[in-house]
């Protein structure tokens, strides 16, 4: 494994950790905030980059198709939040879990109809085609790059609004302990439908940033929404500083395991056995990882709840 | 008490007996689709009567469940692969399997409660599923074939279709008595007392982990069984089996039929197989339906199936 392996590597998982980031922050605040759990946040993902494909059909620009996602990943979250998530607020877990995996059967469902179940593709920018040459014999793409940056842009941003806005402090409250935030007077359900919209923007802003170097498929948020929901229990429910952190580890944990496990692998077992092992064990390395950090720590890293 | 009781064993006893009397009349009427269907249904059945065991009665929402059906099916499919076929072998292997799985990852998750109890089961789910995927000796990805069926002490029995139906029968019969008494006896009613008020458990003398850890193990054996009933009904093993969706809708079958009712939760997974198979039927986008009619069961249809069929269960 050379250096400069490594170096793509450790970017390439820097940039799957900001798109966990973008979809965990909304999961992990609607979670802290009015604990809910909302599996269907994973298709908003899947829809923001859907919308994004229709956006530049419309308009046959990168832009335009950036502004048509989130806006209209936006707007079906909100009217999820209308027509069913209210309604649920008051409900068990249990019942949470099986309402919104109706959605996801139902939003998939919807996406392969609509779109058809061959994978499309969104063309990247012009501006951001193109490589660095970040070091000798390093070229690495632009549009990556850009992605890293926007996602850091976005965490900073949020981590602004959260931190040193009225709204970010009642979502912290929210987070801590709801209960109380709404005794004091605050309307807990428009804070949360403030939270969930936003939440929703995120996750469908990641699907746009990730459509041009993925494939645009139905269901292709499903495994992101496992992905977040390890990154947010790792992180500590409702911990926005938790979710950047545990988004960036098991963001370079899953990419360097998987660049690296299988030549790990060999050092200690005959090629062949590690050609089989090493895969296995770099898909599950993310969910050790979980399961060791619960087990020492039954909160996750950074618990955002008091009680 | 008593009426729910007696309920619960008429739903069963009219369940059974319907099974019991399907591949008479379909021969009649000269369908085999039905048995098959019928078969299908009934593997569903035990796992999600093991599901209800722990979900139901101990309110653990485990969202890996779909896992033992993949670990019983697999130990079926790989020792196939390498010409144990007998039933002497494969059922303690997949018991041992799905046990030992059950007792490491339930150790782990029963540390933890409510939601991160349904992640860190989900998790572990997702491991078995991609411990599958990578398993390139064993067909990986596409899944593996398996060329024939169980023997029974060297005789290939479970190859003639009614047969093998009544085999899948009793073993249904078998999970539905083993949780029944389960839940019956004194173990049984720690388990639920668990779910109203750990507190008081403790107060007693009584640390439910233990409890919630067996009938974990438990509940993880007997959907291994109904993985290898799966692996033998289909002659196919495939990852696919342990997808997060699996265990959702595991999940799903439970609830419609209603939670803390093993019954009950025959009844669901019936149910829920014949609307995805009547809606299937109608159009292959039959999820357009489906996903908006269980967002309404769980909005407007408290209780499942079998408190609508009884009326009795008070909302909550």
């Amino acid at each position: 494994m050379s250096a400069t392996l490594l170096a793509v590597q450790t970017l390439n998982g820097l940039q799957l950790g900001i798109l966990l980031f973008l979809i965990a922050a909304g999961l992990t605040l609607v979670f802290g905030v009015m604990d809910f759990i909302n599996l269907a946040h994973g298709v908003q993902y899947m829809l923001g980059a859907y919308l994004a494909v229709t956006g530049y059909s419309l308009t046959g620009t990168f832009w335009g198709a950036l502004l048509f996602g989130v806006l209209g990943a936006l707007v079906v979250g909100l009217v999820l939040e209308l027509l069913v998530f209210r309604h649920l607020y008051d409900r068990d877990h249990l019942d949470q879990v099986l309402a919104t995996f109706g959605i996801i059967l139902f939003l998939n469902e919807a996406v392969r109809t609509i779109w058809g179940s061959t994978p499309l593709t969104l063309p990247m920018p012009d501006l951001l085609s193109g490589s660095f040459e970040l070091m000798d014999g390093l070229l690495y793409p632009v549009y990556r790059i850009a992605l890293i940056v926007a996602g850091l842009v976005v965490a900073a941003v949020l981590y602004v609004l959260v931190t040193h806005t009225r709204a970010g402090m009642l979502v912290r409250a929210g987070a801590t302990n709801a209960p109380m935030v709404a005794a004091l007077g605050v309307d807990i359900r428009r804070l949360f439908m403030l939270v969930f919209g936003f939440g929703t923007m995120l996750a469908g802003f990641a699907g746009i940033l990730a459509a041009p170097i993925l494939v645009v498929e139905p269901g292709m948020g499903d495994n992101l929404l496992i992905l977040a929901f390890v990154v947010i229990v790792i992180g500590g429910i409702g911990s926005i500083r938790g979710a950047f952190i545990a988004a960036l580890i098991v963001g370079l944990v899953d990419t360097l395991g998987r660049g690296f496990a299988t030549d790990i692998a060999k050092l200690v077992m005959s090629p062949s056995a590690a050609n089989s092992v090493g895969p296995a064990i770099a898909s599950m390395l993310i969910y050790l990882l979980m399961a060791a950090v619960l087990f020492f720590r039954p909160t996750g890293l950074f618990p955002a709840r008091g009680g | 008490m008593a009426p729910r009781r007696s309920r619960e064993t008429l739903i069963a006893a009219v369940a059974f007996i319907l099974f019991a009397l399907l591949p008479p009349v379909a021969s009649a009427m000269n369908d085999t689709f039905f048995v098959f269907f019928a078969i299908r249904v009934m593997v569903f059945a035990i796992a999600a009567v093991s599901l209800s065991l722990i979900l139901g009665f101990g309110a653990l929402v485990s969202f890996g469940h779909a896992a033992y059906l993949g670990l019983g099916a697999y130990s079926v499919g790989i020792l196939a692969e390498h010409g144990y076929w007998d039933v002497t072998i494969s059922l303690p292997v997949t018991l041992l399997v799905c046990g030992l799985f059950a007792a490491v990852t339930g150790a782990i998750s029963l540390k933890t409660r409510g939601v991160y109890f349904i992640m860190i089961t989900l998790a572990f789910g997702q491991m078995a599923y991609y411990t599958a995927t990578s398993l390139s000796a064993y067909g990986g990805d596409d899944g593996l074939t398996i060329w024939g069926r169980t023997e029974i002490f060297g005789a290939s029995v479970l190859g003639d279709r009614t047969t093998f139906y009544y085999v899948v029968l009793g073993m249904l019969l078998l999970s539905y008595v083993i949780a029944r008494v389960i839940v019956a006896s004194r173990f049984g009613r720690v388990l639920q007392g668990a779910k109203q008020s750990e507190m008081r458990l403790r107060a007693v003398g009584i640390d439910p982990y233990w409890y919630r850890l067996v009938a974990y193990v438990i509940a993880g054996m007997m959907a291994g069984v109904a993985g290898a009933l799966l692996a033998n009904a289909a002659e196919f093993v495939s990852p696919a089996y342990m997808s997060w969706h699996r265990s959702g809708e595991l999940i799903v079958m439970v609830v419609l039929g209603g939670l803390g009712s093993l019954a009950g939760s025959i009844v669901g997974a019936a149910s829920f197989l014949i609307l995805e198979e009547v809606l299937a039927h109608f159009t292959e986008h039959w999820r357009l339906i489906f996903g908006p009619l269980l967002v309404l069961v769980v909005l407007f249809g408290k209780g499942g199936l079998t408190a609508m069929l009884g009326g009795g269960r008070k909302n909550g």
